[in-house]
């Protein structure tokens, strides 16, 4: 054997949901590296694996249930193993993982993988389960009719993972047998010829080594499916869980944001303090910490999502709400595993985006991907909450439900509908192609190994981390300078002020006097980008100060009430439950010093606007890393955009016109 | 391979489609039609002439269905099952 300080690259290949992410996990530990394939959007996974001393770079094939290469991730796997992708060497051998409890069609893939002259070692997974099933394997006659090394292993404990790598080392540098051979196909067998030939070794193969084909475990399975897929309460009980899990990340992330706000708070009171005062100070703190904090303090919301998401997937439930719902989203144009990507985005859209992977169409999960911003996430809220406890609140629908409830359904309504209208919209233009096969397996439930479902859940978070914290950094800067330039100097001459006092629209009816952070907004490049767009958004009832906050809010939703807070002399942190950033909107008026800048129907299109517009960076960061391009997510923002124009525009003036003022 | 050779011992008289297949019935089957991608997919899940099949349910607005067969469950859209040609 040559070169033997090379390190050796081993491909880890094998069906979904055969444990094949569990032996990855365990044999490279946290140190794997995901990027995606180049110009693609596969996942590349790569991590060190330490075989008994010698260093290997362990590649995790995408799951797969076939190699013709009629799929992508079929494409890139066959790539990867006959050494044609760029970045990776070519495979010193293969590990085939392999589910006991499957193990005629995981064998499929292995009869593929023989062929392209690279050494296999089979790990044979589910063992404990399979025993529990009171099978037996010979794995001795397996090993002998396949001509390659089986090795056992179980994720929980470390066995066979010894073994495993010794079995490994050993197949370096040899030449595989192929098992079987193929006679002349008959005449007619058709273009399929093969797939029954090597299905037909596999039967023999198992019958002369498995012992007992009993059905305990899928006995278990169908029992609980029996109540999971009802027609009536399977449809129930997906709707109780995930109420469950949206009430469960609500509340369990309430404490943990808490702390990450006054963390950030703090941290902004120490640079200021720290440093001198000037625009270093002013840019660390309000710039750079305030801006990163701002999305930081939803990593509770979205690791706790990325928890549920993983257990759900990983128990088997996810293919189950996928089966229940596949029926009205296909109606869509859209596949039954959008659902639940689409569910998650009604917390956080991005860790809904990041779920996508599971749908295997390009154009389906791109579909999905430009349509989860839709469901109104929580960082609409407070907007939702301060329009509402404004203009709102008290009144009630049929002098029993409370108006608030019901805008807030219809918010939730619209984003449902027009994500829908969307879906249809894209899958017949933009993204038309032939519908692709829904065959998906329904794997039996089984308890989530609690260490994959940790490590995934840590490695996604630290992703969005890395690639949202980039970009967001970059526009957190840009806007910060928008507000912050040009400087404002305050007059020191009484007449100017006074004329400056009645002259701008804070007028003796605001309960503040205007406070320097407000005037340095309105005379800013904000502020006067704000008066730039007002014509465009006077059609929609804004005035030239919502369109400071709106211009504002692009970068993160709930930026709205703080920065309408300044603008009305509130102060900076008021929220939107706030009493007086409540009456200040209430009071505040138009540039003539009389009308008022806000109506119910000005509350009620922004919050239209809100509902339909892409305003949040962490999710264009996120979109431009999962489709490979920043063409989606910039198409995404402009249709995004005119959506929300046009339906506020709609709401504003077919109000008017109703004679709602 | 002589696949063709088990075809000849299943009677061809009461071949139907496996999405008329009635829920909770099993059935071999005969062949799977089409050459796209669905067919070459169901094929490579395990779906061949011969071997056995069952119709467990179907979802609650009746698609997709799901089917037992080589010892795990599948589900699949009628349109797509309506390739698959079974005899019982």
């Amino acid at each position: 054997m040559d070169g033997s300080h090379r390190q050796l690259t081993i491909a880890l290949a094998g069906n979904p949901n055969a444990g094949k992410t569990t032996l990855f996990n365990s044999l490279t530990g946290l140190k794997q590296k995901i990027a995606n394939y180049p110009g693609v959007t596969v996942e590349r996974k790569e991590g060190p694996w330490q075989l008994n001393g010698k260093a290997a770079n362990l590649i995790d094939l995408p799951g797969l249930y076939s190699l013709e290469a009629t799929s992508l991730d079929e494409q890139i796997a066959r790539q990867v193993i006959v050494g044609e992708q760029a970045g990776i060497a070519k495979p010193d051998v293969i590990v085939a993982v392999v589910d006991s409890t499957n193990l005629e069609r995981n064998l499929y893939l292995v009869t593929q993988l023989f062929e392209f002259g690279i050494p296999v070692v089979i790990a044979l997974t589910m063992m404990d389960v399979f025993e529990k099933q009171k099978h037996q394997i010979d794995v001795e006659m397996l090993s002998t009719l396949l001509k390659t090394p089986v090795v056992p292993v179980t994720a929980k404990t470390a066995r066979g993972r010894d073994e495993l790598a010794g079995k490994v080392l050993a197949a370096v540098g040899t030449k595989p047998e192929i098992p079987y051979e193929y006679e002349e196909a008959a005449p007619n067998s058709g273009p399929h010829g093969k797939i029954f030939a090597r299905y037909n070794f596999i039967s023999r193969v198992v019958q002369e080594s498995v012992w007992h084909d009993d059905h305990e475990k899928h006995r278990v399975s169908e029992r609980i499916d029996r109540v999971l897929t009802h027609k009536f309460f399977g449809l129930a009980i997906l709707v109780g869980v995930l109420l469950l899990v949206f009430q469960a990340i609500f509340s369990w992330a309430q404490l943990p944001m808490q702390l990450l706000e006054s963390v950030f708070g703090a941290l902004q009171d120490l640079s200021r303090t720290a440093l001198p005062p000037g625009i270093l100070s002013d840019l660390i703190s309000d710039g750079m910490i305030a801006g990163v904090g701002g999305v930081v303090v939803f990593l509770p919301q979205i690791l706790l999502l990325f928890l549920f998401i993983s257990i759900l997937e990983d128990s088997g439930y996810m293919a189950r709400a996928a089966f229940l719902m596949d029926k009205l989203m296909s109606r869509v144009g859209l596949h039954g595993k959008a659902f639940l990507p689409l569910m998650s985005s009604f917390a956080c859209a991005i860790p809904g985006i990041m779920a996508t992977r599971t749908i295997e169409s390009r154009r389906d999960r791109f579909a999905t991907i430009l349509i989860a911003p839709l469901m109104s996430c929580s960082a609409r809220l407070p907007v939702y909450t301060l329009m509402i406890a404004t203009f709102f609140a008290g009144r009630t629908l049929f002098g029993f439900i409370s108006m608030g409830a019901v805008l807030m359904l219809a918010m939730y309504a619209l984003g449902i509908m027009m994500a829908v209208i969307a879906a249809f919209v894209l899958k017949r233009t933009v993204l038309k192609a032939p519908p692709p096969p829904f065959v998906m397996e329904l794997p039996p439930y089984r308890v989530p190994n609690i260490r994959t479902v940790l490590q995934n859940m840590l490695t996604r978070a630290w992703l969005f981390l890395k690639r949202a914290g980039t970009v967001i950094l970059a526009i957190s800067i840009i806007l910060w300078a928008l507000t912050y330039f040009p400087r404002y100097q305050a007059p020191t001459d009484a007449a100017t002020i006074s004329s400056e006092l009645t002259q701008g629209s804070t007028a003796v009816t605001q309960p503040v006097a205007p406070t320097p952070e407000s005037e340095q907004i309105k005379h800013s490049f904000a502020g006067q980008l704000g008066h730039a767009i007002e014509p465009v958004i006077r059609p929609l009832g804004f005035d030239w100060k919502i369109g400071v906050a709106l211009i504002a809010s692009f970068a993160a939703r709930e930026v709205l009430v703080s920065t309408l807070s300044i603008i009305y002399n509130v102060g900076k942190d008021e929220d939107a439950q706030s009493e007086t950033l409540v009456s200040a909107v209430r009071d505040a008026k138009k540039d003539d010093g009389i009308t008022p800048a806000w109506t119910p129907l000005t509350a009620l299109t922004l919050m239209v606007f809100f509902v339909l517009a892409m305003q949040c960076m962490s999710t264009l960061a996120v979109v431009r890393r999962e489709t490979n391009s920043w063409r989606w997510p910039m198409f995404m923002f402009g249709y995004m955009t005119a959506l929300a124009y046009v339906g506020a525009l709609i709401t504003y003036q077919g109000g008017k016109a109703l004679g709602f003022e | 391979m002589l696949v063709n050779a088990m075809d000849s011992s299943i009677a061809q008289t009461n071949v139907i489609k496996l999405n008329e297949l009635p829920v909770g019935s099993s059935a071999r089957v005969v062949s799977v039609t089409g050459t796209g991608r669905v067919t070459q997919r169901l094929m490579e899940m395990g779906i061949i002439p011969g071997i056995g099949v069952k119709v467990v349910k179907a979802a609650p607005f009746g698609d997709p269905i799901e089917v037992r067969l080589r010892g795990y469950s599948l589900a699949m859209r009628r349109n797509e099952a309506e390739a698959i040609e079974v005899t019982c």
